[in-house]
């Protein structure tokens, strides 16, 4: 049942997505940048307009590890990505063009949308020796970056290395590898961590910055507040083994075997603000990211934790507020008895003790009466005798 | 009243020369000898900057002893474990607890438990030897079928570490023995064996002690090999020290504990009592010891009893008189 549906502009929608399928991914767009559902039919809006905003992908000192993990996405997939919903000018994975004649339609778009483009920036920028260790078309990466990314709209920086070095400014860091914030100073960039990182992450950002032409919520180190406000032990399935003590102290032992907290093999999701655990990776199936294969976290997410600490050190949990199921050193007392109360206690205990005391009083009356008229009678009936 | 004023002095003078003469001039009502740790003790050293408030020990220590740790209600077994209550004390189902103390610049976790002192109260007070301290380890060990149940144990101890299970009908003490039910199985403390960063080690006092003043010697951020477990475990966590108070908690007080305590702010703040470096098992005893001493003070006590006893009744020993 597959029906072409065409938008208001005559063009067809999704190279073969029925209208169904498509408001579907919009929610499902909404609901993962954090907005509500009615979002999705702005988003239908936005990504449907035939205007697409033009893309420059700059790859510096990586390992193309972030574009094969753009590739696992399937919702969307990278054609759909690439072909409906942005305009791709210039990328050295995908283009046909090669050489010098996709260095000038780089900066022929470049000049065309000034302003106007989406600048993602893959990989770590050299900046020893004047960035002589990372050359494309003759220009150093430190050179493009600086001249391209004034120019854009907005910049996102994709992957850890791109954010601050990553795997690759690991020590010694021979080369100065540094991330697009420290190059680009006076522009917002928009960090997207973890190595590789989530294809749905860009996708979201793409999406939010196309709906709204503005930036997502950013955190103090530039990440989306969306994916990157919750440490990784947040959303962990493992997460209860934790508070019940429940560890797996060596690859395939007993507790490895039966899914405890990877805590005690060294995993950093304590002190890792990332979404993995939430969206998983690359959709490859149920459980698929880390430590739901059962490998700790190596926190690739945080500048200082992943590539800085050793593999297996302890993570630190991060208790900001400790949860409120701790006992308490001083477990709290009640004030005790307020003076109304205990006047009204008072009261209550003076008249049951007047009520008990008359009773008692009568009780005796009662009874001496009682036996003064049976001794009367007695007499009489004695006397009558 | 058959006592005159001189008969009265004469006796207090009598009894107060007994005692005089009873109690040599040094020990009079001084501490009694404190007593020595065991060369081969063990315990625990708790550092609370380890301490990430897990819970492993807690859940760890009702599992190795549900004998005594768990109540029914609480024993619904889930993969093949059972489950945890969350308890805010010691009680008779828990025999350690984790607390947690706040403040404006930040929170820490402390371990309570039986401290095992070198020089218990719970020893000292039991008027039946239901708790006798292992001459070989230290551990502090109860016997129920010696207790009688008089509970002065739980009124003795400062750290008030020892429950009674007032829902059975036939009741016993429970507190921390130190797991040495599984000594025997070449194991040791559960909530030291399941401790992930160390916070809780199980050692020799002795190694524990050095251990602990070395970690007190590390400078702030200074990186440093924790042991995690057992001291001998050969296990390490590597990581920066914390800011340490500058005072091994267990080291002197209350006469010496094996279960010591390390923190970045003062222990006292930590919910553990301020006592005196002589225990107080050592004072009362010293007290009462001196009181007791060859059994005078009873029998000077009696003979003064006796004594008035038998001038009160100097008129009726007398022969009757005719007249009556």
């Amino acid at each position: 049942m597959e029906c072409h549906e065409v938008d208001k502009n005559g063009k067809k929608l999704g190279g073969g997505v029925s209208r169904r399928d498509f408001l579907k991914f919009c929610a499902v767009m909404a609901a993962s940048i954090g907005l509500p559902l009615g979002a999705g039919s702005k988003i239908a809006e936005a990504i449907t307009d035939p205007n697409r905003p033009p893309v420059i992908w700059l790859s510096f000192s990586e390992c193309t590890g972030c574009v094969m993990s753009l590739l696992q996405a399937h919702h969307p997939t990278l054609d759909t990505f690439l072909l409906d919903l942005i305009s791709l000018d210039y990328t050295r994975m995908f283009m046909t063009t090669a050489g010098h004649t996709a260095t000038a339609l780089r900066d022929k778009s470049i000049e065309e949308n000034k302003g106007k483009f989406i600048l993602v920036v893959e990989g770590a920028i050299p900046t020893k020796d004047n960035g002589i260790y990372c050359k494309s078309g003759g220009r150093t990466a430190l050179d493009i970056l600086k001249d391209v990314g004034p120019k854009a709209a907005f910049i996102i920086a994709l992957g850890s290395c791109t954010v601050w070095g990553g795997a690759a400014a690991a020590h010694p860091n021979p080369t100065g590898l540094k991330g697009v914030d420290k190059i680009l100073t006076d522009k917002t960039v928009i960090n997207l961590n973890t190595c590789p990182p989530s294809p749905y992450n860009l996708l979201s950002t793409v999406i939010h910055l196309l709906t709204f032409n503005e930036l997502p919520a950013l955190d103090d180190k530039g990440r989306p507040k969306f994916a990157y406000s919750r440490t990784v032990c947040n959303n962990c399935e493992r997460v209860y083994n934790f508070r019940a003590g429940r560890f797996a102290w060596q690859f395939g032992d007993e507790g490895h075997k039966k899914g405890y907290c990877l805590f005690a093999l060294g995993c950093k999701g304590p002190q890792t603000f990332s979404n993995c655990p939430s969206i998983l990776f690359g959709g490859a199936g149920a459980e698929t990211w880390c430590v739901g294969i059962g490998h700790p976290c190596c926190g690739c997410a945080e500048e200082g934790v992943g590539w800085t600490l050793p593999l297996h050190q302890l993570g630190d949990p991060l208790y900001h507020f400790p949860p409120s199921h701790f006992a308490r050193i001083d477990e709290p007392v009640g004030m005790g008895a307020t003076a109304a109360a205990a006047a009204v206690v008072a009261g209550s205990v003076g008249i049951a003790v007047g009520a008990g005391a008359v009773l008692a009083k009568r009780l005796g009356k009662e009874e001496k009466k009682a036996k003064e008229l049976s001794e009367k009678e007695d007499a009489t009936v004695a006397k009558e005798e | 009243m058959g006592i005159n004023r001189r008969d009265f002095l004469k006796g207090a003078a009598g009894s107060g020369l007994l005692l005089a003469a009873d109690a040599s001039p040094a020990l009079a009502f001084g501490p009694r000898t404190p007593k020595e740790l065991p060369p081969d003790a063990v315990g625990i050293l708790f550092d609370s900057t380890l301490c990430i408030g897990c819970n492993a020990c807690v859940f760890r220590c009702k599992q190795a002893n549900p004998h005594m740790a768990l109540r029914p209600e609480f024993n619904v077994p889930i993969g093949g474990l059972k489950i945890h209550d969350t308890p805010i004390g010691l009680s008779e189902n828990t025999l350690t607890v984790i607390k947690l103390y706040k403040h404006d610049g930040g929170h820490s976790f402390i371990k309570h438990q039986c401290m095992h002192c070198i020089d218990p109260a719970c020893v000292s007070a039991c008027p039946v030897t239901a708790f006798t301290k292992d001459p070989k380890t230290g551990i502090v060990k109860f016997c129920k079928r010696v207790c009688i149940g008089c509970r002065y144990c739980q009124l003795a101890c400062p750290f008030v570490a020892i429950g009674f299970k007032w829902d059975e009908p036939f009741p016993e003490m429970v507190r921390c023995q130190l797991c040495d039910h599984l000594i025997p199985l070449g194991k040791y403390a559960a909530c030291c064996s399941y401790c992930p960063t160390g916070a809780a080690l199980y050692g020799r006092v002795a190694d524990l002690r050095k251990e602990a003043s070395r970690r007190l010697d590390l400078e702030y951020g200074e990186p440093y090999r924790f042991p995690v477990n057992h001291i001998e475990s050969g296990r390490k966590s590597f990581r920066p020290a914390a800011k340490y108070y500058p005072n091994i908690y267990g080291d002197t007080e209350g006469g010496g504990l094996q279960v010591m305590v390390l923190a970045g702010v003062s222990p006292l703040r930590l919910g553990l009592p301020d006592l005196p470096d002589v225990s107080n098992a050592a004072v009362s005893e010293g007290v009462f010891k001196t009181i007791y001493k060859w059994f005078a003070a009873p029998i000077v006590l009696l003979g003064a009893l006796v004594y008035l006893a038998y001038r009160n009744t100097e008129e009726y020993r007398k022969p009757k008189d005719e007249d009556d």
